[in-house]
């Protein structure tokens, strides 16, 4: 059990935080003490009974002894452990669902048609086009803080996402995200902290229609972004005289990006996006993950982060029974929980994604990488500073450290226990509580950055 | 163990058995030095004999009659058995996550390297089959097709590891119905409702001297730049078109071609781009009419890589013949046999040894098919293709002579490892077929364990992250 400094005070907190959300949300609130707590600081050692202060929104205090100002609210953390908030390392929480200004990328196969029909494209379309490409799209201005995953995300204990455009081959700019959903401009933390890319082709009928076709297409817009910067600085140099080079978004969207994701999920994927990463001299983050157990040393070589999907590979229900599934799959299956185990051993980089695990249970999902021997101190990194830090923001979230903004998940217990409920989170100091039952249509079919094809 | 005992005591075979049960991972031999004795060799090049080679750090040291077997070494006893080169095929499409990029005439952006799939399990019944080195090719869906990867079947290698490294790049070209096919309205495999050019084989022409027109074009771009460089002069180098790249290698005979290609007229067609160009075909695949034009091959220097008896399955190969090998080889073409099928690369021998049926050649020709000529194609025949000094060890073992149909592949080694061993191939079913039974089991008690569990919602709806 965990009381605050005086029972009665409890509806006037509620009351007070319910009003700063109405009215004065820009403003924090006064500065909140938790003590007593078991503060798992994952930057530093675990205090068994430390006190964290937050105040203005940030982490003021952390450790044994505390000085607690006079106006504070205190929290007695007794039977309360607190973790920095977890963070979502790639999601689309936040971001609407068509993005009102994406253009349509590229032409969509049709039927012949005669006479004018507004501009038409090329029929064959070589690696000049930019077809499914909208690398200058931004997560950070396109935020819709009315989306309800917003709540259901905090709810299971996420402050935090690294959110992203997820449609087309260049997809976008994202963002990394509190998820405060009041005001978009609060919700930024920073932006953009990389580029999505899927390896996703157009078919038969458009080019890339091919998994080469799309690499070979990756690798000349990441050639043209470096001819791009050679031209552009020649003519700053002496426009006079010299013709001026073209504008081209879809590079600019790439140059400003700070990295690269790229899809690999079984072990061949890694290797070859591990060896494609290299050869773009960009630097790069893979996503998928779920064969690391079997190329973990060379991820750890690489030192090219992975951002391992906690949807586990499962037995499609539709699957034909009669139809046995190769060693290989059947490995995989059994597997995959096991490759974040194998990546801390090697020492490679990694952090965790939903990748479409309802929220509720990713816990759930991280535990069973806990059984196939992850230490639990790993786990909870990989959720909270070792994200920060794939993402350059490990200056200002993922851990408990004086100076970092206040997102801290408070539960009772441990956070891997089954039965541990989340108390609540903060979110630049200001408290969250979950929201009583998932509001249903939760994962309504909305597809999460990740899917591999 | 027992068997190990056995071997100590008794000779050949049994000894082999020996060897077999103490050695358990691939590669099997990685040693100092390997002998494999009393074998007919047919070293394709060098005649044939019973005696022994030597291997040692992959390469061929020695190959004879009487091979000094030096202390130490790992020795493979092959009485009554047959060894030759390891198989060549010029024209597969194994191991490889993506084979066609269509949607445009010139894919020569593309590359098969760019997505080796070292676990197709094709790879390990290629060689089964006998098969060390393959082509993989682009497919034939447009005039200029993408790039081509030469890998030795290295089972159990990632995908770096199965390049056959110093194999001269090469790219695949394609003419006739596969091409124009593309833009039929009428649909078919690759029809694009759009109409993608060309439709004829007039457009295909077309497409090619359009393409090398450009890449001249391009070519010229970098060599202007190159002087300026040269003089000093400050200058942007242009931009890199990955599409033309491979295009301009050509031109500077960097770079080989490989050309799909069935009937008599789009060959000599073919041929005279390439003069007009100043460039050469490596190849013509497939060539079912080649005999029809054998002398113009021959006259451009062009190999020709063709079916044994494959054919009429559409309108341009309809006029083929199971002479075409042997009359091609007749007419001084340099002339290999390939599968284009993961289920054809399984027997390229006794492919190779219907030419001796059908045109008469003789035992070192037919073998030559599917041995050396391929190498040279490739251009890698002064590391492979067959049984000298100095090349790389890689060596088929038959327990009948290969052109025979009842000859069954016993050993396959690549650069002197052993990657396939018929004996311990059926030797270890029974162990993977219980590993496979309980792990299928583990998985499904998971599932039960999981779906028993009160939360029914998360069971709801498929995975949504997977649509995209």
């Amino acid at each position: 059990m965990y009381y605050y400094a005086s029972v009665s005070m409890k509806p006037l907190v509620a009351m007070l935080l319910a009003a700063a959300s109405a009215t004065l949300y820009a403003q924090a609130p006064g500065p909140i003490a938790l003590r007593g707590a078991r503060v798992v600081t994952v930057s530093g050692p675990v205090l068994e009974k430390g006190t964290v202060l937050l105040r203005n929104g940030l982490i003021e205090a952390v450790g044994e002894n505390v000085d607690l100002p006079k106006d504070a609210w205190v929290v007695e953390g007794q039977g309360v452990t607190v973790y920095p908030g977890l963070i979502d390392a790639l999601s689309t929480v936040g971001l609407p669902e068509t993005p009102a200004s994406q253009p349509q990328a590229g032409r969509t196969p049709a039927a012949p048609t005669f006479g004018p029909q507004g501009p038409v494209e090329p029929l064959e379309q070589g690696p000049q086009f930019r077809p499914s490409t909208t690398t200058w799209i931004r997560a950070a201005d396109l935020l819709n803080p009315a989306d309800t995953r917003i709540e259901v995300t905090r709810s299971a204990g996420f402050t935090s996402v690294a959110a992203f455009p997820s449609s087309g081959i260049f997809a976008g700019e994202g963002a990394f995200l509190n998820l405060s959903g009041e005001k978009q401009g609060r919700m930024v933390v920073a932006s953009p902290v990389g580029q999505y890319a899927t390896l996703s082709s157009r078919g038969f009928g458009t080019y890339p229609g091919s998994l080469m076709g799309v690499i070979a297409y990756i690798r000349q817009v990441s050639l043209d972004a470096d001819h791009y910067q050679l031209e552009m600085q020649a003519y700053a140099g002496h426009p006079a005289g010299h013709k001026r080079p073209n504008y081209d978004r879809a590079v600019e969207g790439l140059l400003e990006s700070p990295r690269l994701l790229l899809p690999a999920d079984n072990a061949v994927q890694i290797d070859r996006m591990l060896h494609f990463a290299a050869e773009l001299k960009r630097p790069a983050v893979l996503y998928g993950g779920h064969a690391a157990y079997a190329v973990a040393d060379k991820v750890a070589q690489s030192k090219t982060p992975l951002l391992i999907d906690l949807k586990w590979p499962e037995r499609s229900k539709d699957a034909d029974p009669d139809q046995p599934d190769s060693m290989r799959t059947l490995e995989l299956r059994d597997r995959a929980p096991s490759a974040p185990a194998a990546l801390e051993k090697a020492g490679a980089r990694f952090a965790f994604y939903s990748g479409g695990t309802a929220a509720k249970d990713i816990r759930k999902a991280v535990k069973r990488a806990i059984d196939a021997g992850l230490p639990e101190a790993a786990a909870v990194r990989a959720l909270t500073l070792s994200a920060a830090e794939i993402y350059g923001v490990a200056d200002r979230v993922g851990s408990i450290e004086p100076g970092k903004i206040a997102n801290l998940l408070v539960v009772k217990g441990n956070l891997f226990d089954e039965k541990t409920k989340i108390e609540y989170v903060f979110i630049d100091g200001v408290k969250y509580e979950p929201a009583p039952e998932a509001p249903p249509g939760e994962r309504g079919g909305r597809p999460e950055p990740g899917g591999l094809q | 163990m027992k068997r190990v005992a056995h071997a100590l005591a008794c000779s050949g075979e049994l000894q082999f058995a020996g060897l077999l049960v103490v050695s358990l991972s691939l590669p099997l031999f990685a040693g100092p030095a390997t002998v494999i004795q009393n074998a007919t060799v047919l070293t394709v090049t060098k005649g044939t004999f019973h005696g022994s080679i030597l291997i040692r750090d992959g390469k061929i040291v020695e190959a004879g009659e009487k091979v000094l077997t030096p202390e130490g070494a790992r020795v493979i006893d092959a009485s009554g058995q047959y060894v030759m080169p390891g198989i060549i095929d010029c024209h597969s499409h194994i191991a490889a996550d993506s084979i066609n990029e269509g949607a445009v005439a010139v894919s020569s952006m593309v590359g098969i390297e760019d997505v080796l799939n070292p676990e197709d399990p094709d790879i390990y019944r290629a060689l089964a089959g006998g098969v060390t080195t393959a082509n993989i090719l682009h497919g034939s869906a447009n005039p200029i097709g993408g790039k081509c990867m030469v890998l030795k079947m290295r089972w159990g290698k990632d995908a770096q590891g199965m390049i056959f490294q110093g194999a001269p790049p090469s790219i695949k070209f394609a003419l006739g119905e596969n091409v124009k096919r593309s833009g039929s309205p009428s649909g078919g495999f690759g029809a694009t409702p759009g109409l993608r050019y060309p439709a004829t084989r007039m457009g295909v022409e077309d497409v090619i001297r359009e393409a090398f027109t450009r890449a001249r074009a391009y070519q010229k771009e970098w060599s202007d730049y190159q002087a300026k460089v040269d003089r000093h002069e400050s200058a942007v180098p242009p931009r890199r078109d990955l599409q033309l790249e491979p295009l301009v290698e050509v031109l500077e005979g960097k770079r080989y071609v490989h050309a799909h290609c069935y009937r008599a007229d789009e060959i000599l067609m073919l041929l005279r781009v390439a003069d007009d160009f100043g460039f050469k075909i490596r190849t013509l695949q497939h060539v079912l009419e080649g005999y029809k034009v054998a002398k113009e091959i021959a006259a451009h220097g062009t190999g020709a890589s063709t079916f044994s008896d494959w054919w009429a399955y559409k309108a341009e190969a309809y006029d083929a013949i199971p002479y075409n090998a042997a009359m091609l080889v007749r007419a001084g073409v340099l002339t290999s046999v390939n599968s284009d099928s993961a289920e054809l690369m399984r027997h390229l021998n006794t492919e190779a040894a219907k030419a001796m049926k059908y045109g008469g050649l003789n035992e070192t020709e037919a073998l030559s098919l599917v041995t050396i000529n391929p190498a040279k194609q490739m251009g890698i025949d002064q590391h492979v293709g067959s049984i000298e000094p100095g090349k790389d060890a890689d060596l088929t073992i038959f327990d009948k002579h290969p052109l025979s149909n009842y000859a069954k592949v016993t050993k396959v080694f690549i650069d002197g490892d052993l990657y396939f061993d018929r004996d311990k191939d059926l030797e270890e079913r029974p162990g993977k077929e219980i590993r496979k039974k309980a792990l299928v089991d583990k998985l499904k008690a998971q599932e039960k364990k999981e779906r028993k569990k009160p939360e029914q919602s998360e069971k709801k709806d498929e995975d949504p992250g997977r649509q995209q």
